[in-house]
């Protein structure tokens, strides 16, 4: 086994591109990478490439061989499909491949054209992450999903939209800086409140945004770091990945995502640290209350409490525990298949003190990563960590 | 292909034959569920038990009535139900499995029922407002 260090990340500004190809995203957050790790692409083994909905929005199925050509790579590509966690469980693949001594260099990440859809269509290709037979045809949608579990939340251990309402504030907050988010202004916890309904209890500002962009990190070897002098002080320590029965309804708790909790207690264990090591965390923000259930199941708190944590200032750029200092999904946006590299781009720069948010976390040495897929049926967790 | 979207909501649901057995049932009051010698419940088709593997699975009738385990009011739906909105989706216990469906309390068509967590609920086979296609639905208890 050994270490797996960050060498490069790059990412195309996330928003709304509906005129640009998914190839010419990919290359671009390739490029980007390339430049930041001083990495040969020739030395690159493989490509591993999260996408979900390609073959709706752009009727392009086999895509990795187009992005291995767009990222200007010759190696094994595959493409990886895990709904929103596609590019999570990319990055997961790659983080075994090296640290297994497989390979010296992967490149990973993801891309998701989506705004060239209309939006009721974007609405049915999300919705089929979950269960066609027993939940879409049920009448199910992606918002409709996550306020079934708000809802259950609130009953389970209460709550209230205001509560989630700070969730949103605190991620459009955070975003302002960064120069890749989708969504750089402010949203007052009132204008929140009084957003129209998506599905009750959420409401349009409790959603993530319609997202085109993508995501690539190059991973490497300590060994290969080492051997080029490269400037690659982040490694990735630790991995772990989650599976729940897909359908909402079949699972035993209706507020908890115990795919995470297994995708956490993996990650945490492989990299030899606790939930109480961690100082600061991206978390799978597709709706406020993904939020809170993320933060439970990574343990940074107790069922039932994570509700109030950014209206109690602890998750806020200023609190102890700052979550989302990239905007999140909610801010940020959200190339469904992107979003699992971009959230461990984005780790990446706070740790190395090179994002506009780093200030907020200067002595920051353990960063958590947490990209879901679905209604958390899937989950991939990764640890990060300050190497030298 | 076409660019007026008709596509979308013409498309007829697949031939799902599982599927469509299980809603016949439901729609004649035999609904039922899958369940393994250990009890837990699942739904059609399934060789093993979902949760513990077990290929020893019957079938078990539905409870009468049900009780809302949670709900949401959609207001912004899919193309496939582009009239039924808003609605009000809800998921289910009965017993050892639980459903998810529309509820219906047949009241005015442009709002969505009242609905609350812990509601008793009874199921049964409507019909989407948008395009015929038949779904899972819930109504008030004894109202059947």
């Amino acid at each position: 086994m050994t270490d797996v260090r960050v060498a490069g990340v790059g990412l195309t500004p996330f928003g709304s591109h509906p005129e640009r190809t998914g190839r010419d995203l990919f290359g671009e957050a390739a490029l980007r990478a390339f430049e930041d790790a001083a990495v040969d692409r020739a030395d690159v083994e493989e490509l591993n490439y999260g996408n979900f909905m390609g073959a709706l929005a752009e009727h392009q199925g086999h895509q990795a061989p187009l992005m291995a050509e767009a990222a200007g790579v010759r190696c094994p590509a595959t493409r990886y499909e895990s709904a929103c966690a596609s590019a999570g469980v990319a990055v997961r693949e790659a983080v075994r491949t090296v640290a297994a001594g497989d390979a010296d260099v992967v490149l990973a990440g993801g891309m998701e054209r989506m705004t060239n859809l209309p939006t009721d269509e974007v609405t049915e290709g999300l919705a089929i992450a979950a269960d066609d037979l027993y939940e879409v045809r049920a009448g199910v949608t992606f918002p409709g999903a996550y306020a079934l579990m708000a809802n259950a939340y609130f009953d389970a251990y209460g709550g209230s939209r205001e509560d989630l309402a700070h969730i949103a504030s605190k991620n459009h907050e955070n975003a302002l800086p960064n120069e890749y988010a989708q969504y750089r202004k402010e949203v007052s916890v009132a204008e929140a409140m009084d957003a129209p309904p998506v599905a009750e209890p959420l409401h349009l500002y409790d959603a993530c945004p319609i997202t085109d962009g993508a995501s690539a990190l190059v991973l490497v070897s300590e060994e290969y770091a080492a051997e080029h002098d490269l400037e690659a002080s982040v490694a990735v320590t630790g991995t772990g990945q989650g599976t729940d029965r897909m359908a909402l309804g079949d699972r035993e708790r209706l507020a908890r995502t115990p795919a995470a909790d297994d995708a956490a207690d993996a990650a945490y264990a492989d990299a030899g640290v606790e939930a109480a090591d961690v100082d600061v965390a991206e978390v799978h923000d597709c709706f406020t209350i993904a939020e809170v259930l993320a933060l439970e199941s990574l343990g940074l708190f107790e069922p039932g409490e994570g509700i109030a944590a950014a209206r109690e200032g602890v998750t806020t750029a200023d609190g102890d525990l700052p979550v989302n200092l990239s905007g999140g999904l909610k801010a940020k946006g959200h190339p469904v298949g992107a979003t699992g590299g971009s959230q461990i781009a984005e780790l990446t720069r706070l740790l190395r003190g090179d994002h506009p948010n780093s200030e907020h976390v200067p002595d920051a040495e353990v960063g958590v990563a947490h990209n879901a897929g679905g209604t958390v049926a899937s989950a991939v967790v990764h640890v990060l960590e300050v190497a030298e | 292909m076409s660019d007026d979207g008709a596509d979308a909501t013409d498309a007829s649901s697949p031939t799902d034959r599982e599927y469509a057995e299980w809603l016949d049932a439901l729609a004649d009051g035999d609904g039922f569920a899958i369940v393994c010698p250990n009890g837990h419940g699942s739904l059609p088709p399934r060789r093993v038990c979902p949760e513990c593997g077990s290929p020893d699975l019957s079938r078990e009738p539905l409870d009468e009535t049900g009780t809302v385990a949670t709900y949401s009011v959609v207001h912004v739906p899919s193309p496939r139900f582009a009239d039924d909105a808003p609605y009000a989706t809800a998921v289910v216990d009965f017993g050892p499995t639980r459903l998810t469906g529309i509820v219906r309390d047949g009241g005015a068509d442009d709002e969505a029922p009242a609905v609350e967590i812990g509601d008793a609920v009874a199921v049964d086979v409507g019909e989407r407002a948008t395009d015929g296609e038949r779904l899972v639905v819930f109504r008030p208890a004894g109202e059947r």
